[in-house]
């Protein structure tokens, strides 16, 4: 009897060994542990036996019984195993074909050079004003302190709509515009586009220009030196070596253009900075004594500098931009590069 | 400015080479935009004399010269400038010599004959553009001399760019005091010495208008030899100077503005009528200039007139009938202090722009007239011989600049650069710039020498303290100032919020002109006449615009040309707008979109972009608001009358458009696929709405669908308005999921299938009631708009 249990067993877990899918092995089961099942009927045959063979017989089916169920479990979990490797196997894609609607929009490199600028002066503060850009005399040059027939006017080439309107050539009146509205202390960036009559291969008849004030009680030379030596350095992301160059403005006084180490070259000297290793990047001053008289700003209790900067100038080395039209063609592929 | 570096150096020599020099004025404020060399790079040149000139006996246009050149026997050179001449001293290039681009002379064969070197030209030699034949020397020129030595050419051009208020530097003089500043040197003052007086003959001089010509100084000089030569050495300087010579009376006069930076005149006294008149000039008066040019004058033009007639534009150019010419043998020589307000602008106005103008405008020193005539009767007697008469000198004193004293304080220059200087070197730094320094302990009084009238405020002295004492030398500071924390609103949006919901949504933004073609303009906002610049830059650029669209539509345009197909850009900025001849500058953002939907991909099929995509474009940008926005159909000119909405405010104002190009615009600006448009004021759109928080409901949500069928039209927007009222707080939401046409929809209807989205915040809803808010829905939409539930 015990051999024969014995040879069902090796019989029952040859079959096991052999099913092919998780049905066969349902099949198995109810074979051998259903209610009519092999295992099941030999159990009952256990009655019949003397009284005192029947634990030992019992054992013996028992235990084989569970060596089948552990063994049906066991190919189970690997039948299973192997369905789902074969599934995933089947649903493999090709990873390197493109992805589905890759959005691509960009910022003009201009916009993200005047966020830039803003976004850095604003750290400490400086509030971002916009002002018109059809501009009246007053504002664009009166008030800085070019009367009617000054030299500095001719170097404008303004853009006129009548004697007394024109289209503003540089972002300075917004200085004016907030003095004339708002008392000191002034921390103010003015972002914008401004105009003037030249088209060449260096010109665009429209381009875009930063102007930065501040007026305080005490405000110097030396802070407008600090100032724009950590601006350059932070939007060049290097410790930058400025030179300031004394010059003329007519609504600041003492005037400076400042000068970069030639980013291209490092101050060696190439093409881009005429040999000299100095490239010009902004003008500055401290604000004429006359430009706070016409805003009624009192000139003895406070000091102010302001300067301006070209933004495409500065987006050109900041990106190795070798062509000022490029800007305003407004050609994909070469926006596409800023994104 | 263009100035020879040795003739500044004659002036004023510090020991310091070429570059430190340049870097010295650069750093002063005088900007050198270059140094050039006088002349090319060239070795070998002697000045050669031409003894004989034979035509060459094969060739009509050489002639084969013997030129000598001082040692051993005089060389044979053929040569093709026709003006070669026996007795003519040129530059002579030897076998060996090195011509500017390393261009080596060989004996060569030319045509037959032997050629042991080369005749040059000036621009051979790279001292001139041209090339007018042989470079003719002076007769007396030392024939074998080295050319260089012989012309000074071991020099360099500096060009200045100087700035307009730096007048003062306008002349080697002025450079030479500025550098004699900067290294503690004293400048050479040149022409001291007053002529001899040889005639007694004077012309009046009048002047009507002391305001504008407060001095005026001339005299008659006598005599003058008209075949006299420029000498090479002035030809020179002037050359370098960038001026051309002119015979000798010219050319004296402009080295002297050169040197002092003091216009003259010289007028043919044979061509005067008696007197020299200062005055305005006539209405209508016209005047022939030198250039050629006859130009009718306005009466606030200062004229130099005689009894009878204007002879020159005073301070800007001088007129053609009383000019000297090569028969001139008496002048009137006139040197004149013309205030800087009456020239002003008035050369600008006539499109003249001269030397004279150029430095009369920006300030000349009111004191140096006599100085300057007597320089230049000095030079033209020397070079051209004649007899100098007395100088006759009008002047005003009452309208005759004069500087005052300007007080200073060293606590002001401390507040101003930050930096403390001491008395001494405040003192120092003055008197080297030629001032008169009063005064002590930190308090001055400062009067400027006559050259400097830039200077007349106390911030004008502080500037210069800065600039002689060396901008690079004062330190930086960092920046203490009063702080207050930034405003932070979150009512209002940022346009750059708006700008990057674009980007997101795979908008490229654009950056146009803000000035266009009146045409474009025109079609596309036919309501505004575009303001016009007056003085554009081409007829396509001359109108302010009225619109964003013009400048996207042109970018896109530029792109589809250059094999671009898929389009969508956005642009933000000012349109300018007259309304009742007030201007206004509204901001406003605008998009195009052309081509395809989505970038061209390997699993989609690709669709065009429609209407409802832009429409989401600008939904997600409008939404950023949360403000209520309404939307309807509308009609633009330039728009597909059939796909235009107009976007209005909660209060029923006009916000934006947005639709398709009209398909006879997209065909005209020859688009091949439809274009979209949107067009928002940013003044609508960039106030926000706070959040106010609204509790979650606990209990879940039910949808019920319905579809219903209407006439075509009855809109998706009239169906969602007319249950709006039912929206409360158990339906919550409608959707619109199917728009259907078609089989089983009678044709001029359609079927709309909305999805009602329910939901009550006090209880899990019924079926019951639920029931009750569809049939309310559908008995609305019967009663108001005909519509029936479709089966």
């Amino acid at each position: 009897m015990t051999t024969s249990v014995e040879e069902v067993l090796a019989r029952a877990i040859e079959k096991l060994s052999q099913a092919r899918d998780l049905s066969q092995l349902e099949q198995l089961r109810v074979e051998y542990l259903g209610k009519k099942g092999v295992f099941t009927l030999e159990m009952k045959t256990l009655g019949k036996l003397p009284a005192d063979r029947r634990p030992v017989v019992g054992q013996v089916i028992n235990s084989a019984r569970k060596s089948f169920q552990t063994e049906l479990d066991s190919r189970k979990v690997s039948l299973q195993q192997s369905l789902l490797e074969k599934r995933l196997a089947s649903e493999t894609i090709d990873v390197t074909l493109p992805g589905r609607n890759k959005r691509t929009g960009g910022l003009h490199p201009v916009t993200s050079t005047l966020r830039r600028i803003s976004r850095i002066f604003s750290t400490v503060g400086f509030e971002t004003v916009e002002g018109p850009e059809i501009e009246d005399d007053y504002h664009n040059f009166e008030a800085l302190n070019i009367p009617e027939h000054h030299p500095a006017r001719a170097m404008h080439d303004t853009f006129y709509f009548d004697k007394h309107t024109l289209l503003r050539t540089h972002t300075s009146p917004v200085q004016v515009r907030v003095m004339e509205k708002q008392p000191p202390p002034l921390k103010v960036i003015a972002p914008g586009r401004v105009y003037r009559c030249d088209s060449d291969l260096t010109h665009t008849p429209m381009f875009h220009q930063v102007e930065g004030f501040l007026v305080d009680t005490d405000v110097s030379f030396t802070d407008l030196k600090g100032v724009l030596y950590e601006f350059l350095s932070a939007f060049f992301e290097k410790d930058m070596r400025l030179r300031f160059r004394p010059s003329y403005f007519p609504f600041t006084e003492p005037s400076a253009e400042v000068d970069i180490e030639c980013v291209m070259c490092g101050g060696e000297g190439c093409r881009v900075c005429s040999q000299s290793g100095w490239l010009e990047v902004l003008g500055c001053g401290m604000i004429h004594p006359q430009v706070f008289k016409f805003v009624n700003i009192d000139n003895e209790k406070f000091t102010g500098f302001a300067f301006g900067m070209g933004v495409e100038r500065l987006a050109m080395l900041r990106y190795g931009i070798n062509d000022l039209r490029l800007f305003f063609d407004n050609d994909l592929r070469f926006l596409k590069q800023f994104n | 400015m263009r100035i020879s570096e040795a003739w500044l150096r004659e002036s004023v020599n510090p020991d310091i080479k070429t570059p430190e020099l340049v870097d010295q004025l650069t750093m002063a404020g005088l900007e050198v935009d270059g140094v050039d060399p006088v002349a090319g790079d060239f070795d070998g040149i002697v000045v050669g004399e031409v003894l004989e000139v034979k035509p060459h006996p094969n060739a009509d246009r050489l002639s084969v010269c013997q030129v000598a050149i001082g040692v051993d026997k005089p060389l044979q050179i053929v040569c093709g400038a026709p003006n070669v001449h026996e007795g003519m001293r040129a530059p002579t290039a030897l076998i060996g010599a090195i011509l500017p681009g390393n261009f080596r002379i060989k004996n060569s064969k030319l045509r037959g004959e032997e050629s042991f070197g080369m005749l040059c030209s000036q621009k051979e030699l790279g001292l001139s553009e041209d090339a007018e034949g042989l470079m003719e020397l002076p007769g007396d020129a030392p024939v074998g001399n080295n050319i260089r030595d012989y012309l000074k050419l071991d020099d360099s051009i500096i060009d200045i760019d100087l700035t307009p208020n730096r007048a003062d530097c306008l002349s080697v003089e002025g450079v030479a005091r500025e550098v004699a500043v900067l290294n503690r040197l004293d400048w050479k003052v040149p022409g001291l010495k007053e002529t001899v007086v040889s005639h007694r003959q004077t012309l009046p001089v009048r002047v009507e208008a002391p305001e504008a010509c407060p001095r005026y100084l001339g005299r008659l000089i006598q005599g003058v030899d008209p075949i006299a030569k420029t000498p090479i050495w002035m030809k020179e300087r002037l050359r370098r100077s960038g001026l051309r010579s002119l015979g000798p009376l010219i050319d004296v006069t402009n080295y002297v503005l050169l040197e002092l930076g003091q216009p003259l005149h010289a007028f043919d006294y044979s061509k005067i009528d008696g007197e020299i008149v200062v005055r305005y000039a006539y209405e209508q008066e016209k005047l022939l200039l030198l250039n050629d040019q006859e130009i009718t004058l306005d009466s606030d033009m200062l004229v130099i007139a005689d009894k009878s007639r204007a002879l020159a534009l005073a301070g800007i150019m001088g007129g053609s009938s009383s000019a000297v010419s090569n028969d001139t043998q008496e002048i009137f020589l006139e040197c004149a202090f013309f205030s800087p307000t009456s020239i002003m602008g008035k050369s600008r106005r006539y499109g003249l722009h001269t030397d004279s103008s150029h430095r009369f405008e920006r300030g000349v020193d009111p004191e140096l007239q006599r100085r300057a005539i007597e320089r230049a009767t000095g030079l033209i007697v020397s070079i051209a011989g004649g007899r100098a008469g007395p100088i006759v000198e009008a002047k005003d004193a009452s309208t005759l600049p004069q500087r005052q004293p300007i007080p200073l304080r060293a606590e002001r220059a401390e507040k101003v650069l930050g930096v403390a200087f001491n008395d001494v070197e405040i003192e120092d730094i003055f008197q080297r710039m030629g001032m008169c320094v009063e005064g002590k302990e930190g308090l001055w009084s400062v009067t400027p020498p006559s050259f400097r009238f830039d200077i007349s405020i106390e911030a004008d002295l502080i500037e210069e303290l800065g600039r002689i004492y060396g901008y690079d030398k004062l330190p930086r500071s960092h920046l203490l100032m009063h702080a207050e924390l930034g405003k932070d609103s979150e009512k209002k949006l940022s346009l750059d919020r708006l700008k990057d919901v674009l980007v997101d949504r795979d908008y490229q933004e654009a950056i146009t002109f803000s000035f266009g073609d009146e045409n474009l303009l025109t079609k596309l906002a036919p309501e505004y006449k575009p303001i016009p610049i007056e003085n554009p830059i081409s007829s396509g650029l001359s109108m302010m615009r009225t619109n964003l669209w013009a400048g996207l539509l042109l970018a896109a345009q530029w792109n589809m040309n250059h094999q671009q197909e898929r389009i969508r850009f956005f642009e933000s900025g000012l349109v300018f707008l007259k309304d009742n001849d007030e201007i206004q500058q509204k901001k406003r953002i605008a998009g195009l979109v052309t081509g395809a939907v989505s970038a061209e991909q390997w699993s989609d099929k690709p669709r065009l972009v429609d209407f409802y995509d832009i429409k989401a474009d600008l939904e997600s940008v409008l939404d950023l608001t949360k403000q209520d926005f309404s939307i309807s159909p509308a009609k633009h000119p330039a728009l597909h009358p059939g796909q235009t909405a107009q976007v209005l405010s909660n209060g029923g104002e006009h916000v934006g458009w947005f639709g398709m190009l009209h398909p006879g615009l997209q065909k005209e600006l020859g688009f091949e696929n439809p274009v979209f448009l949107f067009e928002l004021d940013c003044q609508g759109i960039l106030d926000r709405r706070l959040p106010a928080f609204k509790a979650c409901s606990k209990f879940p949500w039910v949808r019920r669908d319905l579809a219903v069928i209407v006439a075509e039209s009855v809109s998706a927007g009239n169906l969602v308005d007319t249950i709006s009222d039912i929206k409360n707080n158990t339906l919550c939401e409608i959707l619109i999921f199917d728009v259907y046409r078609g089989e089983g929809v009678e044709s001029g209807k359609k079927s709309v299938a909305l999805g009602l989205i329910l939901q009550n915040d006090e209880a899990t809803l019924t079926e019951q009631k639920i029931d009750a808010i569809v049939s309310k829905v559908l008995n609305r939409l019967t009663d108001k708009l005909g519509a029936k539930l479709r089966d």
